[in-house]
């Protein structure tokens, strides 16, 4: 590595010329301005003197020739050139020494566009909202983090990303030569091995040692990442290989590889025909829906392939993979199915069983399938795997296992299917659809019946408010990013979703603490479309790290907030009132650690001090409505806005 | 994460006619028994069920009824026993839940109505 140029300061060679003008072009926020004066007139705390030698030094004319260290092509600006040409349109981070260097060149040399730079208040936040993001945009956002303690906060939220198969980039900074560490901060801020703590949940990691191997490797890395199963990928930046300039022999050499996507994997063409004839023999076929369409084309595969076979479609809500007022949406049961087809289903053993209740002896397992039905997978999951953390789940035992993407298979499925269908076949599949219709249509009924119970309850029902909110958004071009788990997965039952951007599914591994940031991160996605984002935000979950409310201020991202304030970790609550009935004890005590009560806390303020408009808590269902249509008049004006409800459990 | 507090056989498990002998109950204890011992938890406030439990507003069991499912749960739900909580204490929560109102159907719901009509 080139050592650094000195020179004197006659001759100061400081930025010029491309970088330095790009920086002119970045304009400061008005939020930002106020922010630095609200600095100035903080009321100062008193800080130490400066010492005689300190106050010399800084007051002394300087000596005529003085060596400092400026270099005018640090290698972090080639860094730059790489990232760009990955086509990033965002970079999250909370700031970090460690990646000071490519952070510095990412706003000047890189005028901060492409990607253009997110103030993230926790790691845990900045992966969360690159998780959200990429589910909308089907792209990774660049995620930049400290190799230690950046990447230990940010840790528990690459699990999450990896548990629901989504592409992640992360450049982690670390001073790996001991001579460039200026402190002992930065002695406890290194790492021999930066990625080996998330080396069990993400999916490749490299540390270059040189400029040519970070390009090589950050190239591959997107690749990597963006190959079903897509997973995050990690690649760290070494801080003196940011610092230091480009060295002379490279600079004129250096090149870029060509990024190249790799076609995902489909189904080997004779497991695929074999599948076919399955399902088109089959009287009562059911498709169930995992994490199957990763783009929108994957819900138009479905729609096909569900009309094809005239099948119905369990959706386990990892996607939008299904319309839900299809007339095959959940119009089946997986216990009265002769074939049962599980499309990126990563839980497939559970669709296929259930276990002893809660309020049994022992964990004892029951198939639930008809003893003649076949099961047949289509998994990317079988293309790789770890064994370390167990979100694989459990082995289940199918007749046909196809290791490949679902969706890149999809369209030879569907193919090989309409070549088996005869016309005889085909009416007596339409006769099929038009029961389960019949089914469909009478199971949205009796969710609406359902949804008409505490209709005028206080706390608000959870239905109530997701009607309230249907009601006010159905007009729009409208995506729900948040999950629906822990409202009954009302939304889901009273809604309309027929586009892909409209539903992103949950956390991945149920990691809590996703919610907030991976819908600001899909909020920023749906911008630039004028998409309305609608964010059902648990309480439990926004107080992991609120701080993104802030960023989503800050950055001027539009989404309406609705908080589901149900006053606990919920969840947990239900948990321990289950130990103490089955201790036979106390369960009148489950709240104590789980409760978020006592005082409650005022969302509506929290918001506010972010910097976002917001109202409430309102607990009349009757006021509702009309809260909501007023922030989302503020949302349609390009800000986000919050609506604190308190509600029902779930 | 996902379990589930289902009651699914909780209104077709004991109607039973001819155990309709228990002495009334105390309505207003029962709700603080209700809210004391985390029924809201899984069934709602309201008592109209969930994503956890099954709705039990407007309850169809008797308080006999009651008392045997809570003892022995057909479904998912945790057993509660006597040592927790006692019959006769249920038999209040019995007479509360048949306090709660039942819903207005769904077609005097404008919004509700609106979404049948899709």
């Amino acid at each position: 590595m080139a050592k650094s140029k000195k020179i004197s300061v006659d001759r100061r060679g400081f930025l010029k010329g491309a970088a330095a003008g790009a920086a002119a072009l970045v304009a400061k926020p008005e939020a930002a301005k106020a922010q630095e004066a609200a600095e100035v007139h903080r009321p100062a705390t008193p800080a130490p003197l400066p010492g005689a030698k300190q106050t010399a030094s800084e007051t002394a004319p300087p000596p005529p020739r003085l060596d400092v260290w400026t270099t005018d092509r640090p290698g972090s600006d080639f860094m730059v050139d790489v990232v760009k040409t990955l086509g990033f349109e965002y970079v999250a981070a909370n700031p970090g020494s460690a990646f000071r260097g490519i952070h510095e060149s990412i706003i000047n040399y890189g005028g901060n566009k492409a990607p253009e730079l997110l103030t993230c208040c926790h790691e845990e936040s900045s992966i969360a909202m690159a998780h959200g993001y990429a589910k909308i945009e089907g792209k990774p956002m660049l995620v930049m983090a400290h190799g230690t303690v950046g990447l230990q906060h940010a840790s528990m939220a690459i699990y999450n990303a990896y548990a629901d198969r989504v592409p992640i980039y992360l450049l982690l900074g670390n001073i790996q030569d001991v001579a460039w560490r200026r402190s002992d901060v930065e002695w406890a801020h290194s790492v021999q091995d930066a990625a080996s703590m998330v080396r069990d949940y993400t999916k490749w990691d490299d540390a270059p040692v040189s400029l040519g191997h970070f390009a090589e490797s950050a190239v591959r890395a997107y690749k990597i990442a963006m190959t079903p199963p897509m997973e995050p990928v990690v690649i760290v930046a070494d801080a003196v290989m940011q610092e230091e300039p480009i060295p002379t022999a490279d600079r004129g050499r250096l090149t870029i590889p060509k990024l190249t996507l790799a076609s995902p994997p489909a189904g080997d063409y004779g497991a695929v025909k074999q599948a076919a004839k399955m399902l088109v023999d089959a009287e009562n076929p059911v498709i169930i829906a995992g994490r199957v369409a990763r783009t929108p084309e994957g819900v138009d595969l479905m729609i096909q392939l569900a009309e094809t076979l005239q099948a119905p479609v369990l959706d386990r809500h990892f996607r939008m993979n299904f319309p839900t007022a299809h007339p095959l949406y959940n119009a089946g049961s997986v216990g009265s199915a002769d074939v049962v087809l599980g499309l990126e289903v990563p839980d497939m053993w559970f669709v296929t069983h259930t276990q002893t209740p809660v309020n049994r002896m022992g964990m004892e397992a029951k198939r639930i399938t008809r003893t003649d039905a076949k099961v047949i997978t289509i998994f990317a999951g079988d293309l790789s795997g770890k064994s370390n953390y167990q979100d694989f789940g459990r082995y289940d035992e199918v007749d046909l296992a196809i290791a490949a993407d679902a969706q890149a298979t999809l369209p030879l499925l569907i193919e090989e299917c309409r070549k088996l269908i005869t016309t005889d076949r085909k009416s007596a599949l339409k006769q099929r659809g038009a029961k389960l219709a019949e089914v469909s249509k009478r199971n949205r009924e009796r969710d609406i019946e359902q949804a008409a119970w505490a209709w005028d309850a206080s706390p608000i029902s959870t239905a109530r408010m997701a009607a309230e909110l249907w009601n006010q958004i159905k007009t729009e071009d409208w995506s729900l990013v948040s999950d629906v788990t822990f409202v009954s997965w009302w939304p889901r039952r009273l809604w309309d979703f027929d586009k892909h951007y409209q539903f992103i599914g949950g956390h991945g591994a149920y990691g809590i603490g996703y919610g907030a940031p991976a819908a600001v991160g899909a909020a920023l996605a749906n911008k630039k479309h004028g998409r309305i984002s609608v964010n059902i935000q648990c309480d439990g979950d926004l107080n992991y790290a609120p701080g993104v409310l802030w960023t989503a201020a800050h950055h001027r991202i539009p989404m309406l907030n609705i908080m589901h304030n149900n006053r606990a970790y919920h969840q947990e609550l239900m948990y321990v009132e289950d130990m103490a009935a089955r201790a036979r004890r106390g369960v009148d005590r489950a709240g104590i650690g789980t409760a978020i009560s006592d005082p409650n806390i005022d969302y509506a303020m929290m918001a506010k001090a972010y910097g976002m408009f917001s109202e409430g808590p309102i607990d009349n269902p009757n006021d509702l409505g009309p809260a909501i249509q007023r922030a989302l008049e503020v949302v349609k004006k390009g800000e986000p806005a919050m609506i604190d409800v308190v509600t029902q459990p779930r | 994460m996902h379990r589930l507090f289902l009651l699914a056989s909780l209104a077709a498990a004991a109607i039973i006619p001819g155990m309709s002998q228990t002495p009334a109950g105390d309505a207003a204890n029962g709700k603080r028994l209700f809210l004391r011992d985390g029924c809201y938890e899984c069934h709602g406030y309201a008592g109209q069920g969930g994503r956890d439990g099954a709705r039990i507003a407007a309850i169809a069991l008797n308080p006999q009824g009651l008392i045997r499912y809570v003892r022995a749960p057909g479904g998912a739900m945790p057993a509660y026993t006597d040592k927790v909580i006692t019959d006769r204490e249920l038999t209040d929560i019995h007479a509360y839940l048949q306090t709660l109102p039942k819903a207005k159907p769904a077609k005097d719901i404008p919004l509700l109505n609106a979404l049948e009509k899709k």
